[in-house]
This record gives structure tokens, sequence and C-alpha cells, in this order.
């Protein structure tokens, strides 16, 4: 359904962010996508988004294409019209508006459907019902991130692109979203998921990629990846015997540079 | 994007100087309805040239720009003005009512009517429309506005056309019954310390804030002569510029603004 090719993200003229990125998202799949910090994994959801233009990024090689038709060229409301959801990293909920209030601002390319979708987001998060009228910024990390999440099905979308819904959260509450995004994606949306909290994400998800350094590492189906000694060590943190391990014992650089070959 | 427009006397005067040129042509009313839409189209096209380049530059840049846009509006508005008094239509002669005892004159009532008809209009606009909430959510996060598929360059062309059609509107509802001359946009100014005293970013704040400033004046220019006379002349002007300051002191955010919604 959606598939980079070969991009490449220049921010700034001068900063290359992307170098080369290729991958595909099948419909109806889940999509996990891994890396470490200033990887390009938010650069890479942007650039799908559209909202590269509002930090001063372009998109100088290769391409997104949604369904065959290209979409890297569009303004993010026209891909939000594609069918095509970005749930930005940091929840950015309306936080001076009540709950409702937000939901509706989701729903704004799809007016006619506002009743429908309200009863499915308040279907999937009866607590946001509850709190319907309150003001959003109020709301608990995890109420929040509910709230982002539901807002960006307002519009009903086909592809929605999470961007680490974990962050700052409890585990118990990464439990619960863990359980929401497999939901959504029961009821037909297809998800590309964005995550440092990598068992979380390969758990849930078909399919993993690993970026590093704005490149594709690894591209393997999440339950080989979950095996992977490397993602067990570099981001399960956990020893090739399952057991925690001294960093001194590892010379540490050299694996990753085997990586970056 | 969190600017003031200091524009706004510029729209306003502009406003009441179209309805005097057309009112004796189509008629008091009708000019006041095309007045409010050149003028909404003037402020889009400003928005246009001078405001959408500047689209992520700092608010202050921007604001000082609405002052040069004020002065140069002001100046055309002028010289179509010239150096007479104009008369603006008058629908309402000097009739007046008498409204619990006390003689009214109608056109006061008008502007009255004219206020809360449009702080009605505006209220339900931004609380229940599609395009209203657009536009809220626009103000406080451009950012994940766009994420929702708001059009942020939409919101910003539609909201300077509201805010030029409405100066256009206090421009007319102001001249109507007199006359105007080339000093009205003071009238236009003393919005700012009403819409401050009110709080930058509340409706009802701006109604209040125009209320207390209106009284506050008033009481000043009635009285101050006779109980503080050191103050000397003409201190009416100033008060509500003083009574501005006052209440920033107090509560910096106005009588109604919103605090900073934040979790703690």
């Amino acid at each position: 359904m959606l598939s980079v090719r070969n991009l490449e993200v220049v921010y700034h003229d001068v900063a290359l962010v992307l170098r080369g990125v290729s991958l595909t998202v099948p419909r109806h799949r889940v999509v996990a996508l891994l890396g470490a910090n200033g990887a390009g994994k938010t650069t890479l959801l942007r650039a799908v988004s559209g909202l590269l233009d509002v930090h001063d990024g372009r998109v100088t090689k290769g391409g997104v294409e949604l369904g065959g038709r290209p979409i890297h060229g569009l303004g993010p409301e026209r891909v939000v019209r594609r069918g095509v959801r970005q749930v930005m990293e940091g929840r950015r909920i309306f936080a001076e508006l009540t709950v409702e209030e937000n939901l509706r601002i989701g729903a704004h390319t799809a007016p006619r459907a506002l009743g429908d979708n309200l009863a499915r987001v308040y279907g999937l998060f009866p607590r946001l019902k509850a709190l319907a009228s309150r003001t959003a910024g109020y709301l608990s990390g995890g109420e929040q991130q509910m709230l982002a999440v539901g807002r960006a099905l307002m519009s009903d979308p086909e592809l929605l692109l999470l961007d680490e819904p974990s962050l700052g959260l409890a585990p118990r509450l990464v439990q619960q979203i863990k359980e929401i995004i497999a939901q959504i994606n029961d009821q037909g949306t297809t998800i590309l998921l964005v995550e440092q909290n990598a068992s979380m994400a390969l758990s849930v998800a078909d399919h993993g990629y690993v970026l590093e350094s704005g490149r594709i590492v690894m591209d393997r189906p999440a339950a080989e990846l979950l095996e992977d000694d490397d993602i067990r060590e570099f981001y399960l943190g956990l020893g090739a015997e399952g057991a925690a391990r001294s960093f001194r014992d590892v010379k540490h650089y050299k694996r990753r540079k085997r990586w970056l070959s | 994007m969190r600017v003031i427009s200091f524009a706004q006397p510029g729209f306003m005067l502009a406003g009441a100087v179209i309805v005097t040129y057309l009112s004796a042509e189509v008629g008091f009313w009708a000019a006041a309805v095309l007045s409010v839409l050149a003028v909404s189209l003037l402020a889009l096209g400003v928005e246009r040239v001078a405001i959408r380049p500047m689209v992520g530059r700092p608010v202050f840049a921007i604001a000082i720009i609405t002052l040069g846009l004020d002065v140069v509006i002001r100046v055309v508005a002028n010289g179509f003005i010239g150096l007479d008094v104009r008369q603006v239509g008058d629908p309402w002669k000097l009739d007046t009512v008498s409204v619990l005892g006390v003689e009214v004159q109608q056109r006061y009532l008008a502007m009255f009517a004219a206020a809360l008809l449009m702080v009605a209009a505006l209220f339900l606009f931004f609380r229940y429309t599609r395009f209203g909430l657009a536009m809220r959510a626009a103000s406080f996060d451009q950012e994940a506005a766009l994420a929702q598929g708001v059009s942020v360059s939409g919101v910003f062309a539609v909201s300077w056309a509201m805010a030029g059609g409405l100066a256009a509107v206090a421009g007319i509802m102001f001249g109507a019954g007199t006359s105007i001359d080339q000093n009205i946009w003071i009238i236009a100014l003393k919005a700012l310390p009403a819409i401050i005293l009110g709080g930058l970013d509340s409706l009802a704040g701006a109604v209040a804030g125009g209320l207390a400033i209106g009284l506050f004046e008033s009481l000043v220019s009635s009285y101050q002569s006779d109980h503080l006379p050191w103050l000397g002349e003409n201190f009416a002007t100033v008060s509500p510029y003083v009574l501005m300051l006052a209440v920033l002191l107090l509560r910096p955010y106005g009588l109604f603004g919103t605090r900073e919604v934040e979790r703690v």
C-alpha cells in the first residue's frame, strides 16, 4: 500500500538525514520501524505525511507512493485527504480545547462521517467518552495518547503512522496501547509503527525494519527480528544467552560497524 | 501565530471612508455591505502580500509589519477624506427613544445591537463550526493542525478577511449618524487596552474589557475635573491605558484570558 523508494531527505539544505531508505507497508498489516535516537525515523514519517516543509526539510531523491501514486510532493492537508494520518511524537493534543473539540478537529477532512467516527473512537476508548467535555491539557499522559490516536482515527484513515505511542508511559499503559494498535489494525487500518520500545513494537507487528543513521540495516519478519542476536542485544537489552551483560565485555562499536557495512 | 494586528485602525477607517463615498449612490445599508466586503478583500490581499511570506518568522517582526500596514492604509484612506469632515449616511437621524426613562439616541442602540450580534456570531462560529475549531487549533499548534488536515494558510487568509470585515463594521457603526474625519482611528486604538484588559484570547473578555474601558473613560471625563483637577485637562483620553496597566500588574493574562494550560 505504502512504498518508500530510495528516499533521501535533507534538512536546511545541508543535513542529510535519510540516505536512500526503501520500505513497503502492505495493506492491513502492522509494520514496525525501529532505530536509535536520530536515526531518521520521525523524518521518514514526515516525508510520508507531508510535514517536512514545516521543518525546512526536502525530499532530494526517491519518493513515496501510496497505492501506486506519488504523494511526496503534496501538502499535509492533501495527504490527510488521501487517507494517511500521522500521530506525532509527544501527542501534540490541543491542550486548551476540550477532548471532544480535539476529536472534532480530527474530523476536519471528513465532516459528513463525524457521528460514525465519533462513535467508533468512543467505542475504542470508553475513557475518552467519560472525559469528553474536559480540557484536554489536564488529561493524564496515557489519556492524552489515547486522545491523539483517537483524533487521528476521526477521518477513518487507511494508513496510520504512529510515532512513539509508548513514549513516557508506564509499562501497563504500554501494554494497553499495544492492544489498541492490534484492535485498530483488526478494524482494517494499516499501521506503520515507529518505536524505541522494540519488544512492544515487534510483538504487535508483522514485519520490522531497523533504521540506523538514515539507512535501513535490517528488514525481516517481526518474529525473526525478535530472535535476532543483534536486536536482542542492542534493542531489547538482552545478552546472547538471554542474560543481562556488562558493556565491558563487548566491543560495542565493532558490532555496530558490522551493521553499517 | 499569536500576533496582535495593529492594522485594525486602518481597516476601520477604510470601512468608514468607503461608506461615505457609496452611501450617496446606493443608500446606507447597501453601502455598508459593500464596504465590509471591500475591506475584507483588502485585508485578504494584505495578508497574501505582506503577511504570508512572514509565516514562521518572529512574532515581533510580524507585529511591526502590521504597524507599517496601518500607516499605509491610513494615509491612503485619509487622502480620500481630505481636510473636511465627511458625512456617513444617516439611517437614524437624531431620533431618540426612551429606555427606562433615559433618552437614548437610536444610533447608540444600533451600535450596541451590532456589537452584540457580532459577538454572538463569533462565539457560535468559534465554538461550533468546523472552520472555527480549525482556526482555534491552528492558533494553538500549527504543525499539529496541519497533521489533522487543516489548511493553515487558509486559516490565515480567513482570519485576516474576518478581521478586516469586522473592523469595517466598527468604522461604519462609529460613523453612522455623524461624520468622520482623519482622527477617528484614535478610537480604534482604544481597542488595545480593551482586549488586553479582557484577556487577549477571550471573546467574553473583549466584551467586558470594552465596556469597562468605555465606562471608565466616561466616568473620568465627567468627574475628574471636579475631584482630581491636578491631573490636568483631557486626562480621560489616557485613562484607558492607565486602567490597562493597573490590571496587567495584577492579572498579566487579563480578566478572562486563559492561563497557560499546564499539568503540574
